[in-house]
């Protein structure tokens, strides 16, 4: 394991420039505790009291770690104060999304290829759809559809779903135009169908382009769940345990809640990788 | 001559017009191919040998003359399914096994189950890959994937055969090998087989017809019917005297069109 080395050097930078900046910045509030208690500030003191702080500016790495080591195990995982509980709220909703956004993707892409008209009027709108930010999307979808009675899960994975059918959308046009004009020839000679060139070349040649698009769509898939989770005072998932922790200002909640989403994404980049790896082996592509 | 002709083509004209005004692709191809017949076309590039054979193949449309295929126009000779193509390159699917490759063109065509898995076992044993069939492409030498290219070509047993340079990004001796299969499996399924190359020995060695065309436009120069025995031949046929005349011929064929001009 030669890349062992520089992996941890890296980490211990990062640790080294965050302890720092907890220092850093934590330091107003001792400063100002001391003058109004009219007291000096000795080093050892400034130290020990900025690392360990109730609601620190910035928590320290260790209160962090103890933070997201209570949220994921010293919990009962059906507890509302679980990480594990938000974390599965945000997983399935993300997860559903997910689906949707790469079917959407994968059906808007097969009509892109093989209409002209779709070709021209609908490309223009997935793009300027992704303009528009998803931050001001969210909560006018959020609350339409809680007008209309529709709550929980859904609208959380529709949000998702607008993040993911992009990539997979632009990927997928992408693998289905792939084929060479020989491989297209091929199966003219054999007077094939549209419908047979699709499902017997276009589809099994765009695979490795699904799975580049996969990658990116599961993050977005992500975020844009979190993001739903943020307006309308809801009360489960990573991103309600977001906005609890900054309406009360517990940051290391905050922290704990945004390194848990990290964590998840790596875990659903690296899933959607072994799964590729698997395919594409079998597909003898890899 | 008593039957019609299965390939006839009279006054054929292909322009392609591009940026820099028309290319005549072809231009006044005048032959009749009979059924059976091995039919070589030969010339440099740009004389328009693999655009006559995609003509034929109605891969693509002339835009003057006539051409019929099996007494149908070309289009409706393709979507009748009467010839197998054979490109350059094997192009075989490496998510497929060798005999899921060949049984492409049945599945498309719609073959019964049972069907197809004889057909697949009959032209995997005609081009000698017999155990064959679990590989993948990847596992096979680049003429073990032509051979196969091949058998997919002949599975759904069409009359014609067409094969454009396919054993053109082969070395030598696999080629000579190759060829030699070749003659053995036409003799054997007595199809009509339209073959384009840039070798004169290869040409000479498989045809009874050598059609020797010359670019700027892509015209016909000559037809030489090969006075070499029908059927198969053996490999040392290509030191006979007789070879070499033709051999002889075609080159000097390919001279006279300009050929070997810049």
């Amino acid at each position: 394991m030669k890349s062992i080395a520089p992996v941890l050097s890296v980490l211990a930078a990062i640790l080294v420039i965050w302890y720092g900046a907890t220092v850093l910045l934590n330091s107003k509030w001792t400063y100002d505790q001391a003058a109004r208690a009219g007291e000096s500030v000795s080093i050892s003191h400034l130290l020990t009291d900025t690392m360990s702080q109730k609601r620190p500016v910035l928590p320290a790495p260790h209160q962090v770690a103890q933070g997201l080591w209570d949220g994921l195990f010293g919990q009962r995982f059906t507890s509302k104060r679980s990480l594990v509980f938000h974390a599965w709220i945000t997983l399935s909703a993300t997860m559903v999304g997910f689906a949707l956004g790469t079917g959407l993707g994968i059906l808007l892409a097969v009509g892109i290829t093989h209409s002209r008209a779709m070709d021209l009027s609908v490309m223009p709108w997935a793009i300027a759809s992704q303009t528009v930010p998803i931050l001001a999307i969210a909560p006018m979808v959020i609350v339409v559809l809680a007008s209309l009675g529709v709550t929980g899960l859904l609208p959380k994975a529709l949000i998702a779903a607008y993040l993911n059918f992009f990539p997979v959308l632009v990927g997928m046009v992408k693998g289905l135009r792939a084929p060479d004009a020989m491989q297209l020839d091929l199966l003219k000679t054999y007077n094939a169908s549209r419908s047979g060139t699709l499902w017997k070349l276009r589809l099994p040649s765009s695979m490795p382009y699904l799975f580049a698009s996969l990658k990116v769509g599961v993050a977005a898939s992500l975020v844009g769940t979190i993001v739903a989770e943020l307006p309308a005072g809801a009360t489960q998932g990573l991103g309600a345990r977001l906005l609890s922790g900054s309406y009360y200002g517990q940051t290391v909640q905050i922290w704990a809640a945004l390194f848990t989403a990290a964590g998840l994404a790596a875990i659903l980049v690296i899933a959607v990788g072994v799964i590729e790896r698997v395919v594409l082996r079998r597909m003898g592509m890899a | 001559m008593t039957a019609t002709p299965i390939i006839q083509a009279k006054g054929l004209e292909l322009t392609f017009q591009t940026n820099d005004g028309p290319v005549h692709a072809l231009k006044d191809i005048d032959l009749d191919i009979e059924a059976g017949e091995f039919v070589s076309f030969i010339g440099p590039s740009g004389c328009g040998k693999t655009t006559f054979l995609r003509c034929i193949a109605a891969l693509e449309t002339p835009t003057g003359g006539a051409l019929s295929v099996k007494g149908m126009s070309a289009e409706a000779a393709r979507q009748k399914r009467s010839y197998g193509y054979v490109f350059q390159a094997a192009g075989l699917y490496p998510w497929r096994t060798i005999a899921a490759n060949v049984r492409l063109p049945l599945e498309i065509m719609g073959y019964s189950r049972a069907e197809q898995v004889k057909r697949v076992e009959d032209v995997l044993s005609l081009v000698d890959l017999e155990g064959f069939g679990k590989k993948f492409p990847w596992q096979l030498s680049g003429g073990m994937q032509q051979r196969a290219s091949i058998a997919r070509a002949l599975a759904f047993d069409a009359d014609i055969l067409l094969m454009d340079e396919p054993f053109g990004a082969l070395d030598e001796i696999v080629r000579d090998k190759l060829n030699e299969e070749l003659l053995k499996l036409w003799e054997r399924t007595g199809k009509t087989i339209g073959f384009v190359t840039h070798s004169i020995p290869e040409a000479v060695y498989l045809s009874t017809k050598i059609v020797v065309m010359s670019p700027r436009p892509g015209r016909i120069y000559e037809v030489i019917d090969s006075p070499l025995p029908r059927g198969a031949r053996p490999l040392d046929i290509r030191d006979s005297e007789a070879f070499l005349q033709v051999a002889h011929r075609v080159r000097e064929g390919l001279r006279a069109g300009h050929a070997y001009e810049d």
